[in-house]
């Protein structure tokens, strides 16, 4: 109950506050720098299989694909990522894991 | 119906010798042409680590040939090449389609551009010295992983 109240009073957050509040400014200055999609930035059009150093940055360490959400990469791309991806590893550029 | 485009990448052990790769490749060429098809071209990568072992092999020489053909004849293909020995790893993947829809999307970013620079009174073509010099983006690409999210 106190938490649901908390919440809802929070979120509207502007009862006794001022637009442009203190508070407010701070949470703008955590600010994060917007996420391009590198496919997009460098205009590459084709996202070849055999292209190990192109894809392999999207590839960490464990050998799983990079989310989207962390790479910033365009849904159309990470597409296209992700079938060239599967391609490489079936002949062994890039692992299917590694531990 | 006209000819599609595959790729196929085959892998053979290391220590393979130079004509035994030939011989691989001639097998290859006899049955391309014995059903109306045609070797582009071929690449040999030559010897490369493999990402993971595949029959207890950690290199492997790759070749890769770009064949035009039927469906069919790279079934042929792909059913020889599976019950050979001296092939640890092979793949066989349509090219055609993606490389039209590679250049369509190439050639309409460049005519559109060359409208665009006419229109604001330009020559079509970017001229050396023009706009920022490379390297001088401000999004270099240190911290496109940072791991970090909203």
């Amino acid at each position: 109950m106190p938490f649901g109240q908390g919440r809802s009073g929070g979120r509207s957050g502007s009862r006794d506050k001022k637009p442009g509040d203190k508070e407010k400014g701070q949470r703008r200055t955590l600010f994060r720098r917007r996420k391009v999609c590198k496919f997009c930035a460098d205009k590459i059009d084709d996202i070849n299989y055999k292209d190990v150093k192109l894809i392999g940055p999207f590839v960490p360490e464990r050998g799983k694909i990079l989310p989207r959400r962390i790479s910033g990469t365009c849904a159309m791309h990470q597409r296209k990522l992700q079938t060239a991806i599967k391609r490489a590893r079936q002949i062994a550029l890039i692992p299917y894991v590694t531990d | 119906m006209a000819d599609r485009q595959y790729e196929l990448v085959y892998i053979v052990p290391p220590d393979t010798t130079e004509q035994q790769v030939t011989e691989l490749h001639e097998q290859i060429e006899a049955v391309v042409s014995r059903m109306a098809g045609a070797i582009e071209k071929t690449e040999n990568w030559g010897r490369k680590r493999l990402a993971y072992e595949i029959a207890r092999h950690k290199e492997g020489v790759y070749v890769l040939e770009v064949i035009n053909g039927s469906g069919e004849l790279m079934k042929e293909l792909d059913r020889r090449l599976r019950v050979m020995d001296l092939v640890i790893r092979h793949s066989v993947v349509r090219v055609d389609e993606e490389k039209k829809v590679v250049d369509r999307t190439r050639t309409k970013r460049t005519t559109q551009s060359e409208r665009r620079r006419v229109k604001r009174g330009l020559p079509p073509q970017r001229q050396p010295g023009e706009g920022r010099p490379a390297g001088d983006a401000e999004d270099s690409d240190d911290d496109r992983f940072d791991g970090a999210e909203v």
